[in-house]
């Protein structure tokens, strides 16, 4: 097998998750025909140049006692959006940080958190911290609480197939 | 529903699997617990959807592909009928309903970049509705953990 055809068959196996058996990674190897060591060598340099950020249990909020979900999102100057975004992820409650593009006129708001916590009061008491810890108490600010969840699977990341095309 | 060593192994699974030959054995050792049962625990929180999977975390993007966040403002008497049309397409990985204008958020996960406006035009043209695109500009890098 070429490598960039390994590449994009341990792509897809792996998206259906680490087999749950005492040797994993050989058994992934067997179905594609390698050795155990090309499989976890190859995990491990997609996990250093980033492919793979996270490798292990991914939890389902919700299901977790994480019923409050906000989206918090603020009007920042955009000389003041990096240290601001820095602040915010230094909170243990903030999941997820992202600069975005503003929507004028619908939508001012650049910069973006996630908070999950227990219930609504503690996640607007996280929103009063980290506005302040970020130092946005002079910006528009908008607190977007999840109402319901329709969705949420982990992306079914397809290997780049053109690539693979030959 | 989980017990107190299912807590802990997901507090200490949430990213850093071993790539040893033997990963559950050496989580099973670190906690005291048989390979067998570490194994069976985890499967029983998948088949539970406590954990909705257990696996890598790509990168879209470095994978080649696209990834988007973008927002509906969905009639509240059209709300049934778009979720369905929204949640019908492949490359919705998320939706949530929201309680904001924008009242519909869901991100776009396509096997090319170009694949994220390709898939805002086709909601477009079924929902009748204008999509919000949010591209990002910067993510600031965190380890999704949440305590259980």
């Amino acid at each position: 097998m070429k490598n960039d055809q390994f590449e994009c068959a341990l792509i897809d196996l792996l998206g259906n998750g680490i087999p749950l058996t005492p040797a994993p990674y050989q058994d992934i190897a067997d179905q594609l025909g390698v050795s155990e060591d090309v499989v976890r060598h190859k995990i491990d340099c997609w996990l250093d140049d980033g492919t793979i950020s996270r490798f292990g249990a991914v939890v389902r909020h919700h299901e977790l006692g994480y019923q409050a979900n906000a989206m918090v999102v603020w009007d920042t100057p955009d000389e003041a959006v990096e240290a601001a975004g820095q602040a915010l992820t230094a909170l243990p409650f903030v999941t997820l940080c992202y600069v975005r593009e503003r929507r004028l006129p619908d939508w001012p708001y650049n910069l973006f958190c996630m908070i999950h916590g227990k219930d609504r009061e503690t996640v607007l008491g996280q929103v009063e911290e980290a506005t302040k810890a970020a130092d946005l108490s002079d910006y528009q600010r908008d607190i977007l609480f999840s109402v319901r969840r329709f969705k949420q699977r982990g992306a079914a990341y397809r290997a780049p197939l053109r690539e693979a095309a030959e | 529903m989980i017990d107190d060593t299912d807590r802990a192994l997901i507090n200490a699974l949430q990213g850093g699997f071993p790539l040893s030959e033997q990963p559950f054995a050496e989580i099973a050792e670190a906690h005291d617990l048989s390979e067998e049962e570490v194994i069976a625990r985890l499967k029983a929180m998948l088949d539970n959807r406590v954990l909705s999977r257990f696996g890598p975390m790509y990168d879209a993007e470095r994978l080649g592909g696209g990834l988007a966040l973008a927002a509906l403002e969905v009639p509240e008497e059209r709300f049934e009928e778009v979720t369905e049309i929204v949640n019908g397409f492949d490359e919705v990985a998320h939706n949530y309903e929201r309680a904001h204008k924008l009242n519909m958020w869901f991100v776009l996960a396509t096997e090319t970049p170009d694949g994220v406006q390709q898939a805002i035009e086709r909601i477009e043209a079924a929902t009748g509705l204008h999509v919000y695109n949010m591209p990002k500009e910067k993510e600031y890098f965190l380890e999704l953990k949440l305590c259980a």
